[in-house]
């Protein structure tokens, strides 16, 4: 970066809305990038949604072709994790695994981060009778136990992908509207909101305009914190078989395949293991990171 | 604070945790009213005449409004009924209490493995903040919320099963040692201890380190990364300068003084990973064929068996909200702050 740009971004008097905002996000990067872990963990979610993009062209295989003549062989040049016990190419498998893990992440996140910010927003905002019957209604849902209240949820609706992703997400609002409802506590006495009220802006407009887009950055370290558990929960719904049905490419669904085998062959459950390890801590360490950078109250 | 008030406190605690449990219990109706079997269809066959179907359905209660039904269903389990299981053909609860104490064996065990570790770790990491322990506990801490359980049973069998042989395999005790002991309590290590049946012992041992130690080391990652941050903000507090200053000695003054109070919110967190590993023994049941309620619920859920699904669920959510309620009483009682 050339110094004049690093200047302009870091000028103590900006002239446009525009600059003071690259400004603040150029400093937050800085602040950022001291944090080693937190870089590990960027470098990693930038590497699955690379592997997710370009699933195609890097997977070397195609990951649902089954080779029945090529059945359980051991890590090679043709095929690096080996094969599975249909003769398919774990690598390639893992490689497209990683579009199924991102469209579940993001499919939850994109339910439950507006849900749980709508419902406590509002109870943070307008407090009363309004307040209690929201928060008691989280406050039962937290009190569950989420992994077995999204199997019951699946064995409902029955096994399949879609259900497994409204399962969790049906499971994992509360936190949301509990962070979402603490900051509009805070924001709800401030004076720039008492202003808006006076030049008669309405309690939906104060709400959805003012008050939600002041609590995006806590749900923002939340989700991405969120992320890890998200995948392990869905993997878990994989392994049972209550999650994506095969021949897809989910990487619970594939160590629940590898089981079999663990004692023999055990490259099968292995890879697939060790993509959602990588994955989950990846999210772990970025959103660690992200709540130094974004939320530092919170931090330790 | 008064006595009175105490109780006042503790009482309101209660009713918060009946409308909590109204909330599950609902919740358990409503999943067993969008389930798409049809439960006449069942009772009957789809052969039945329509007359056959319709009187089934008025006996079932389901020709009810829906607010009737939930009463029924209410009163139902206020009589400890969660109905038949279709697989076993045994009641739901004749079949919980036969499997829950394999459960409550291995999360005991595992939240104990989890605190004796878990603890002094985070107090280690604490003190030497920002050194290479620190780094190193948070690693391992960080990695325990990034790794599969389900996973890390597999590998942990792989290894320590069958690499170096020594643990014992899956199960909860080898053939040769099955039906040895009368159970008592349905926990082997008690009853075979109980009976002096040593050789049971050590067999039922060896098959529950591995899965307990799975099951712990969740529980260790969540308690050390507590513990770091509880004992953070008690050493910044002006009673630790204090008792530097009196001249107690160092390990006095951490493992005394400043672990003694932040045992306190800990209490909480131990409760909350305790219940948490109740539920993470599902997946851990599965994998190393450990005969619990998690693999109950797993096994009724595959086969379809809703009133079992829905008797486990209703046990461990009852388990969770119930720990959740000891953890906060526990707490009002130790600190007098909270009171």
């Amino acid at each position: 970066m050339s110094i004049v740009t690093r200047a302009w971004l870091l000028s103590d008097s900006p002239s446009s809305r525009l600059q003071s905002r690259l400004g603040q996000a150029y400093l937050r990067w800085l602040a950022f990038r001291t944090n080693p872990l937190a870089v590990v963990g960027l470098a990693i979610v930038v590497l699955l949604l690379l592997a997710a993009a370009l699933a195609p062209i890097i997977a070397t295989h195609d990951p649902l072709r089954q080779a029945l003549d090529q059945r359980l062989l051991a890590p090679s040049g043709a095929h690096f994790f080996g094969t599975d016990s249909l003769g398919r190419d774990i690598f390639s498998r893992v490689v497209h695994g990683a579009r199924v893990t991102l469209f579940v992440v993001l499919l939850v996140v994109v339910t439950v981060g507006p849900i749980g910010l709508l419902v406590g927003a509002t109870a943070g905002y307008a407090g009363g009778w309004i307040d209690t019957v929201l928060m008691r209604v989280t406050d039962i849902f937290l009190a569950f136990p989420r992994l077995i209240l999204a199997l019951a949820f699946v064995a409902a609706l029955g096994p399949g992908i879609e259900n497994a992703v409204i399962a969790i997400a049906f499971t994992a609002w509360p936190p949301y509207a509990r962070v979402a409802r603490a900051e509009a506590l805070v924001l709800r006495n401030a004076d720039f909101i008492a202003a808006v009220r006076l030049q008669g802006a309405s309690p939906a407009r104060i709400v959805l305009r003012h008050v939600i887009p002041l609590c995006t950055p806590s749900l923002i370290v939340r989700s991405t914190l969120d992320m890890a558990g998200i995948i392990l929960t869905a993997a878990g719904l994989g392994f049972l078989g209550l999650g994506a049905q095969p021949p897809m490419p989910e990487w619970g669904a594939m160590i629940a395949t590898g089981r079999e085998h663990i004692f023999d062959q055990w490259w099968v459950a292995t890879a697939p293991g060790i993509a959602i390890c990588t994955v989950a801590l990846g999210f772990n360490l970025l959103g660690d990171g992200l709540r130094d950078v974004l939320d530092p109250k919170q931090s330790q | 604070m008064s006595p009175r008030k105490f109780t006042a406190t503790i009482g309101r605690e209660f009713a918060t945790v009946a409308v909590t449990f109204l909330g599950l219990l609902l919740v358990t109706f409503f999943i067993g009213r969008v389930v798409p079997i049809d439960p006449v269809l069942a009772a009957v066959g789809d052969r039945a005449p329509a007359d056959v179907y319709e009187r089934v359905k008025i006996e079932l209660g389901l020709d009810l409004p829906l607010y009737q039904q939930f009463w029924f269903y209410l009163v139902k389990i206020a009589h400890g009924d969660l109905g038949r299981s279709v697989l076993t053909s045994n009641t739901v609860l004749a079949d919980i209490k036969r499997v829950f104490p394999a459960t409550l064996e291995l999360a005991t065990l595992g939240t104990i493995l989890g605190v004796l570790i878990g603890v002094p770790a985070g107090v280690v990491a604490a003190v030497n903040r920002g050194k290479w322990i620190d780094q190193f506990v948070r690693v391992v801490g960080l990695f325990g919320f990034s790794v599969p359980v389900f996973w890390l049973g597999l590998m942990g069998l792989l290894v320590f099963y069958r690499m170096l042989g020594i643990v014992g395999g899956p199960g909860r005790l080898g053939v040769a040692f099955d039906d040895i002991v009368d159970p008592i309590t349905g926990v082997i290590l008690l009853d075979s201890a109980l009976r002096g049946e040593w050789a049971v012992f050590r067999d039922a041992f060896s098959h529950l380190v591995l899965p307990a130690s799975v099951l712990g080391y969740f529980s260790l990652a969540y308690i050390s990364r507590m513990t770091r941050s509880f004992m953070l903000e008690q050493l910044r507090q002006e009673y630790v300068t204090t008792a530097r200053v009196k001249g107690l000695a160092e390990r006095r003054v951490i493992w005394r003084h400043a672990l003694g109070n932040a045992l306190v919110p800990l209490i909480t967190v131990i409760a909350l990973s305790y219940a948490t590993l109740l539920e993470g023994s599902v997946l851990t049941e599965t994998v190393f064929a450990w005969p619990g309620l998690g693999r109950y619920i797993t096994n009724s859920l595959l086969n379809a068996d809703m009133n079992a699904v829905l008797g486990g669920t209703l046990v461990v959510g009852t388990v969770f909200i119930a720990l959740n309620l000891l953890s906060d009483i526990l707490y009002r009682l130790v600190d007098p702050r909270a009171r």
